[in-house]
């Protein structure tokens, strides 16, 4: 196993009164995919964007415990959450590229940095979008909007996105829901392909998207982490009961 | 490499949300320096009153019984020793002119009476809600319940644009059109009058009532609309006993804010009202309206004169009134709104 | 009375009255039209009033509700595009701040334009004009009388909340997916609102700006006692200038005029050239606007 990464330490999360997360502890290790799978409404979303501190944005959430990125308590007062999201990148469920080129897009995160050298940026918005695999889709289109891109396209441009920042860590929300089988496919080979360089966090709601692309495996139900370990353990051979129901399709 | 365990200090990012707050509280600052400066050039008129009465207690109960009928008192020159500062030789106190029967603020003995502006106002006022309310919540009925879709999307831009026509515009066209038309229809005396000016300022009110009336009837779930309809009830009959009733908070707000927008509209008063200071109960005789009177007089009165700061009281006058009739919409109405439909947002 | 018989009577009497709004609506345009059109020409329109104001053109009212109006916007719309950042970005929905700044701008949406006019002749006039003559003048009169500046200025409080409404409408428009992504990317909250949410917000910006312009045209109430004059006899060359106004001229036309009756092609011709600005700059953001709320479906 490699090294930890990310270490979450007794964390819980309020949404006014509703208890959301209880006391959730984990180890995720660095440069592995670590899939987050439960039924609708486990907290497994909820979960994932404690991690990057996106829940901050949202009134009347609460938070207990610690989250260790790097031996360093991200909800330490001290933090700059700025920072910290660009060590965490983030892939939505539903792909949201700005209504701006696909250079643009690209260029976004290196821009707001400080780079703004011409050629630095084609640098890397060429290296991004080779990293997620797209270069040779979009290559002749870098300055069309990249709304016209397809589902799938927008999807691995948001990837490319992020990766031009350079983070360390990716969370992926349910980033092929909404995308067709070929799409999805790819999406998939990505991950496989970035696990190499970064740490990778994805939330499913397809058992067999986990089981194809994960190292390890978390199972929520109703706000607990029911049980984690080695993909392969889960899916065959799981501690508890109620891992083995829900993958084998009795609840959920 | 990027580190987060340092909380960074970002000056433009500092220095935005800084600018944004501040300026965030410039719409609070304007309204309360209106009430400053609006009731800062009014207030002389009282403090007068507290002068001249401290000093002439005794002198005021006499003068009174002595002047009988009018009640516009007229002080004797030798009341005025602390008041030198003003220019007119026979000042009255301003706070009993007030409440006279007679506008007459530039005469040898000015007075301020506000009883025939009041009665001015309601006048038209009444006038136009009668015109503008009905006509608007019935539009608005049609537009929201009878008219197909590719209708309303023609007729309801089509009301807003009366919204975009400046007052003087409205004011002009009762002033050149509307006041002979309905002189030849009801062949009364007086070309314009309270009826004319109501009628032109129903017009500006009418958007807005509209406006806000449709908005409230679409605003009614559509789970009620087909309730009603799938219990037999025809399309007239869901609109009036199911829609229009629910909708009624959001309707009395619509027409409070139409009453504000007469109640202080100022270029069709002075328009298309005559603008003739009496009291009449008469609909088809001259009116001079609150803020008509300051929109005419304001500009040759001389500063911090008796009449300049009785029309800025004036100013204070229609300020609270619009003040509060707003502030009953947005808290009393809009609470009604919410609370019948709590569930729904 | 048969039910059927009620329908019909009913949908007819409410058709009728949105017949008859549309029908007033049709007349004051055709009568506007109709009587002013004749004496629109090009002399009308850059030529100075002549022989006491009974001929010639209106130039000097067109050149200056312009001026005016830029000022305005030039005044009106930063405040308003900031209050709406802060109204859709900064505000906690919950807290008093927020919801007395609400209250606030409906307020100011709802005083009488008349009484904007006098805040402007107590404040602009009577307390910041008068101050600065005598701090940078020494009590000499310049900036403590009626002139273009203060005139301008109460009309951008008059169509501040026109601003504030049109352009919070908009931001909030874009959706929070967008903001996600920036903010996602390290992107601070400031550099998201100028790079995501401000851009975005440009068609709204532009509806407020106009419908802004539009409304501070129209009105005169506001400027009766802070800066518009019956005649001028050349153009304001300096804040501190008055200026001739298109509303203030019909008015002062229709009502003042020593001879009405031969001065009302110019008027009707005046009421025109200002229904044809206000008309086609509302007509505009109506266009924009439904563009906007086009794009939140």
């Amino acid at each position: 196993m490699n090294d930890i990464k990310v270490k979450v330490k007794d964390l819980s999360l309020r949404y006014g009164t509703n208890l959301a997360l209880k006391k959730i502890s984990m180890d995720i290790p660095e440069k592995m995919v670590t899939a987050f799978i439960g039924p609708s409404g486990c907290g497994k979303s909820t979960f994932l964007r404690t991690l990057n501190r996106m829940n901050d944005l949202i009134d009347n959430v609460a938070i207990e415990g610690e989250v260790f990125i790097d031996n360093i308590n991200i909800y330490d007062k001290n933090i700059d959450v700025v920072n910290l999201r660009k060590k965490v990148g983030m892939i939505f469920q539903k792909s949201n590229p700005f209504a701006k080129s696909v250079y643009d897009n690209i260029a976004f995160g290196p821009r707001i940095n400080g780079i703004s050298h011409k050629s630095n940026l084609d640098e890397i918005v060429e290296r991004s979008l080779k990293q997620a695999a797209i270069w040779d889709e979009v290559k002749d289109r870098l300055f069309h909007s990249a709304l016209s891109l397809s589902g799938g396209q927008q999807q691995r441009i948001c990837i490319a996105r992020s990766l031009a920042v350079n983070p360390e860590i990716l969370l992926m929300d349910e980033p092929a829901s909404a995308l067709d089988p070929i799409s999805t496919a790819k999406i998939e080979e990505l991950i496989h392909e970035l696990k190499k360089e970064y740490t990778i966090i994805i939330v499913t709601h397809n058992m067999q998207q986990a089981a194809r692309t994960s190292d390890l495996t978390a199972l929520f139900y109703l706000g607990d982490l029911i049980e984690m370990n080695k993909t392969e353990i889960i899916f065959s051979n799981p501690a508890k009961k109620q891992t083995e129901d829900y993958i084998s399709g009795r609840f959920g | 490499m990027v580190t987060f365990n340092k909380k960074k200090f970002r000056f433009s990012d500092w220095l935005a949300e800084k600018v944004i707050k501040a300026v965030a509280f410039l719409s609070i600052a304007v309204v309360i320096l209106i009430f400053i400066f609006v009731f800062r050039e009014a207030f002389p008129i009282f403090k007068m009153d507290k002068k001249e009465a401290a000093s002439t207690e005794t002198l005021v109960q006499e003068s009174y019984g002595g002047l009988g009928t009018d009640n516009s008192t007229v002080k004797s020159a030798d009341n005025q020793v602390d008041n030198s500062n003003r220019k007119q030789t026979n000042d009255e106190k301003p706070s009993s002119s007030l409440l006279s029967k007679t506008w007459m603020p530039v005469s040898d003995n000015p007075r301020y009476g506000l009883w025939p502006l009041f009665l001015g106002t309601l006048k038209v006022t009444l006038i136009a809600l009668l015109f503008a309310t009905p006509i608007s919540i019935l539009a608005a009925i049609y537009t929201s319940m009878f008219a197909k879709p590719g209708i309303r999307e023609i007729i309801k831009p089509v009301i807003e644009l009366l919204a975009g026509f400046p007052s003087v515009v409205i004011g002009f066209f009762a002033l050149m059109v509307m006041a002979t038309v309905l002189q030849n229809i009801f062949g009364y005396a007086s070309r314009l009058n309270a009826f004319v000016g109501g009628i032109a300022m129903g017009l500006a009110a009418i958007p807005i009532i509209y406006t806000l009336t449709e908005d409230a009837l679409t605003a009614i779930p559509k789970t009620f609309i087909e309730a009603s309809l799938g219990l037999g009830a025809s399309l007239r009959q869901t609109a009036f006993y199911v829609v229009l009733p629910a909708a009624v908070p959001g309707i009395f707000a619509a027409v409070v804010l139409g009453l504000g927008r007469i109640f202080g509209e100022t270029m069709i008063a002075l328009m298309a009202t005559g603008n003739a200071a009496m009291i009449s109960m008469n609909p088809f005789d001259s009116v001079r309206t609150l803020s008509a009177t300051i929109g005419a007089e304001m500009a040759e009165v001389v500063f911090g004169d008796i009449h300049y700061n009785v029309l800025f009281l004036i100013g204070s006058l229609l300020f609270i009134f619009t003040f509060a009739l707003n502030a009953l919409a947005e808290f009393y109405f809009k609470n009604l709104v919410v609370r019948k439909y709590q569930s729904k947002k | 009375m048969n039910r059927n018989v009620k329908d019909i009577i009913v949908e007819s009497i409410t058709g009728i009255c949105v017949l008859v709004i549309i029908f007033i609506i049709v007349s004051i345009l055709t009568i506007t039209i109709v009587g002013g059109w004749p004496n629109l020409n090009w002399a009308f329109l850059s030529e100075f009033p002549k022989d006491g104001m009974t001929k010639g053109g209106i130039f000097p009212a067109i050149v200056g509700t312009a001026v005016m109006t830029i000022i305005m916007a030039v005044a009106a719309v930063p405040f308003g595009v900031i209050t709406a950042i802060y109204l859709a970005e900064y505000a906690n929905e919950k807290s008093v701040i927020a919801k007395t700044i609400r209250f606030a701008v409906k307020t100011l949406a709802v005083v009488p334009s008349i009484i904007f006019g006098l805040f402007g002749l107590g404040f602009f006039i009577g307390f910041v004009g008068k101050n600065m003559d005598s701090l940078f003048s020494g009590g000499e009169l310049r900036w403590g009388q009626p002139n273009i500046l203060w005139a301008s200025l109460t009309m951008a409080l008059l169509t501040l909340p026109v601003v504030i409404v049109s352009v919070e409408e908009a931001i909030r428009t874009i959706p929070r997916d967008m903001r996600e992504a920036s903010l996602a990317l390290g992107a601070t909250k400031w550099q998201t609102i100028r790079k995501v949410v401000l851009p975005g917000s440009v068609s709204g910006i532009l509806t407020g700006t106009i419908l802004a312009v539009s409304r501070g045209a129209g009105e005169v109430a506001p400027i009766l006692f802070t800066g518009a004059v019956y005649f001028s006899s050349h153009l304001p060359h300096s804040l501190s200038d008055q200026f001739m106004s298109l509303g203030y001229h019909i008015y002062i036309m229709s009502t003042q005029s020593s001879n009405v009756d031969a001065t009302q092609p110019i008027q009707f011709a005046t009421t025109l050239v200002l229904l044809f600005l206000t008309f086609s700059l509302n007509a505009v953001a109506v266009i924009l606007r439904y563009r906007i709320r086009k794009r939140t479906k």
